[in-house]
């Protein structure tokens, strides 16, 4: 889960990243509000899940609290890369002397932990490796010691910060590795990471992605979410603990496995339709997962038709019949559901299936030939 | 010959008393494979259906000689689950648990290869292995396996499950079929399994499935380049999918240009691979590639 710039820095005041103090907004009034507590000039920052807000002038400077309410009505509503704002971070300036950049990742092919810091920060990071290589330095760490002093000192030294930056940095990486590991963080990026005028260093920015599997250890942690703008049928898909990512075709997928979901997806392309979702039930899925996937995919208006495709390991032939059964009793289907099932008591589901008298329920023996009838559905409907 | 388990393997399952645990393990144990303990502290001297129960991994590995784990444990206690089992000596861990955090894989992948080199882990979040008559280790559906000569490697689970379908439909049957799992910090590579596969003497082709997101596919392109004799039928999932967008497992996120399936397919391809753009023909591919041959 990606969180907003304020969240990502919630997370760092609460290990003692230094962040500059700030308020949230929803309103011009609340931004002026903030601007009067905080005092002096502040930055009105939009809160989208999306990088360029600068330059796409979702970050602006505001002397006193009049301005902040001006600020904040001309980026409250902007629409930043299909995002719409509907927050601000109402933040204390900074006196900003230098910007470098840092993060913490996992390398998945040393299947080390990643740290990068670079003295050239502020811009985009991504170009910066890409035409001077030698500027961004990067270390990596045994997740089972974690990030030892001097690792963070050759970091900071390599990376040739300014010198009075030297302690306050080193100092900063350690508290920042150490929000990657105990939040179990996917990525914590700063870009700047700044030198104030003061000689403070401090996250100007926060870039945080939190590993969804690591939310038993943080049950506060699913709150962020509430936050966020999802749109209502991921949120529904979601609140069911189904895996759902909406597409713009006209054939509904559900299937068990992100694997093979993905190769249905591939499968309806090549035979030339195009699926309307992602909609994984994962693994061990039972009746009631079946039906609450089928009730999501009828919140959407632009799915013709349903392809069904089950692979039973975990997940049970026979219960995902019982849940197709049950949809078709309880609610109003309005597209013809095409269904293929193999595996773990397949051949028990296909019997229950059997029992549906409906020329809405069609099965197929193979997954080309469920794409194949679920793509010519569509075509026709 | 098998890799990796075959009939002399014996099973230990961590989380036998779980419902999951139990419906897979009795499945197993149905089939033919040796499950001769479960562990679960504090139920030590019970037993499931004839299978006895150990409070601890190495109790259970002394009493009944188990030289591989089969783990079922959730998520929270998953990573000390593979610990213990280390600890425990056996040779294979299996981890079928999903939703492990990569924080926790991370630590226990590192700490295995220092203390453990030997140890094998499978997964985690992962369908685990079976070598078709002879044991299986894991959730995978038996019925559509055939003892036979294919090697099948993938790190997806249901989609492993399509491959030997597709095998099996065609006749061809396999030595041992292996989900390494989509997680991002697999305890087993696809190049581990290759070179078993590639020393295997009874393994006559290989059938490997991929997906977007890493570059552990591009990985093993460069090693079937420069290793594998055998025939090679390779399947990459995601060629759809819109970029940016993490489909399921934490490990199916696409980046850049790096992790896409055409940049896998083509790596694959230029190593010597055939590369299809439907799983429903792997099968098929394997039996041209075996008659050429």
């Amino acid at each position: 889960m990606d969180l907003l710039e304020y969240q990502g820095k919630s997370l760092f005041a609460r290990i003692g990243v230094p962040v500059p103090d700030g308020r949230v907004a929803a309103t011009p009034e609340e931004a002026r509000d903030a601007a009067a507590e905080l005092g002096g000039t502040v930055v009105v920052k939009a809160q989208v899940q999306v990088g360029g807000r600068g330059k796409a002038g979702g970050i602006k400077l505001a002397a006193n609290p009049e301005e902040a309410y001006a600020r904040a009505e001309e980026i409250l509503g902007m629409n930043i890369k299909g995002h719409v704002v509907k927050k601000l971070w109402i933040e204390k300036a900074s006196n900003i002397k230098a910007e470098y950049y840092a993060s913490f990742t996992l390398d998945r092919s040393a299947k080390k932990h990643l740290g990068m810091i670079s003295a050239k920060g502020g811009m985009d990071i991504e170009q910066v490796a890409a035409e001077e290589p030698e500027a961004v330095v990067k270390v990596h760490i045994d997740p089972v010691i974690g990030l030892p002093n001097w690792q963070a000192t050759e970091m900071v030294y390599r990376a040739k910060l300014d010198p009075e930056a030297a302690r306050g940095a080193i100092k900063l990486l350690k508290k920042l590795y150490q929000a990657f590991v105990e939040f179990d963080c996917d990525l914590v990026e700063v870009n700047p990471l700044i030198l104030t005028e003061e000689g403070d260093v401090v996250a100007l920015d926060s870039k945080v992605a939190l590993d969804e599997n690591g939310f038993f250890r943080h049950p506060d942690f699913p709150n962020f979410a509430m936050e966020h703008d999802i749109p209502p049928v991921e949120r529904m898909a979601k609140d069911r603990g189904l895996n759902f990512i909406k597409l713009d075709g006209d054939v509904g997928i559900i299937g068990n496995g992100a694997g093979l979901v993905m190769s249905t997806l591939d499968v309806v392309s090549l035979v030339g339709g195009k699926a309307a979702n992602f909609l994984d039930v994962g693994g061990g899925a039972g009746a009631d997962t079946i039906t609450n996937a089928l009730e999501i995919l009828m919140q959407d208006p632009q799915v013709k038709t349903v392809l069904i495709n089950i692979f039973g390991g975990i997940t049970r032939g026979d219960l995902v019949a019982q849940g197709i059964v049950e949809a078709f009793r309880r609610l109003d289907l309005p597209w013809p559901i095409v269904v293929r099932l193999d595996g773990t008591n397949a051949e028990e589901g296909r019997r229950i299936l059997g029992e549906v008298q409906s020329e809405k329920l069609i099965p197929a023996a193979t997954m080309r030939e469920a794409a194949e009838k679920a793509v010519r559905l569509a075509e026709v409907s | 010959m098998a890799i990796l388990i075959d009939e002399n393997t014996k099973v230990v399952v961590q989380g036998l008393t779980g419902k999951e645990g139990q419906f897979h393990a009795l499945r197993n144990r149905a089939y033919g494979t040796k499950v001769v303990a479960g562990t679960r502290p504090g139920k030590g001297g019970e037993q499931v259906e004839g299978i006895p129960i150990f409070d601890t991994v190495s109790q259970a590995v002394e009493a009944t000689g188990a030289n591989t784990s089969l783990i079922f444990v959730p998520p929270p206690f998953a990573a000390d689950a593979i610990l213990e089992a280390a600890a425990a000596g056996v040779d294979v861990i299996v981890a079928i648990t999903e939703g492990i955090p990569a924080q926790d894989e991370a630590k226990v992948f590192n700490y295995l290869k220092e203390t453990a080199p030997d140890t094998v882990l499978i997964g985690p979040n992962c369908p685990g292995l079976i070598s078709p008559g002879k044991s299986n280790v894991g959730i995978m559906p038996h019925e559509i396996t055939k003892p036979g000569n294919i090697g099948v490697v993938s790190r997806s689970g249901t989609l492993t499950y399509q491959a030997v379908h597709e095998l099996t439909l065609r006749g061809l049957g396999q030595t041992t079929c292996i989900g390494i799992g989509g997680d991002p910090v697999p305890g087993t590579n696809f190049i581990d399994v290759l070179s078993r596969f590639q020393d295997d003497p009874e393994t006559e082709g290989i059938v490997m499935i991929g997906e977007i997101g890493g570059d552990a596919e591009e990985r093993a392109a460069e090693f079937i380049a420069e290793h594998v004799t055998k025939p090679v039928v390779a399947y990459i999932a995601g060629v759809t999918a819109p970029p940016g967008k993490k489909m399921g497992h934490a490990g199916a996120i696409i980046s850049g240009s790096k992790g896409t399936a055409a940049a896998k397919m083509e790596a694959l391809r230029a190593a010597g691979a055939t590369v299809l753009d439907d799983p429903t023909q792997i099968g098929e591919a394997m039996e041209r590639l075996l008659a050429e041959r």
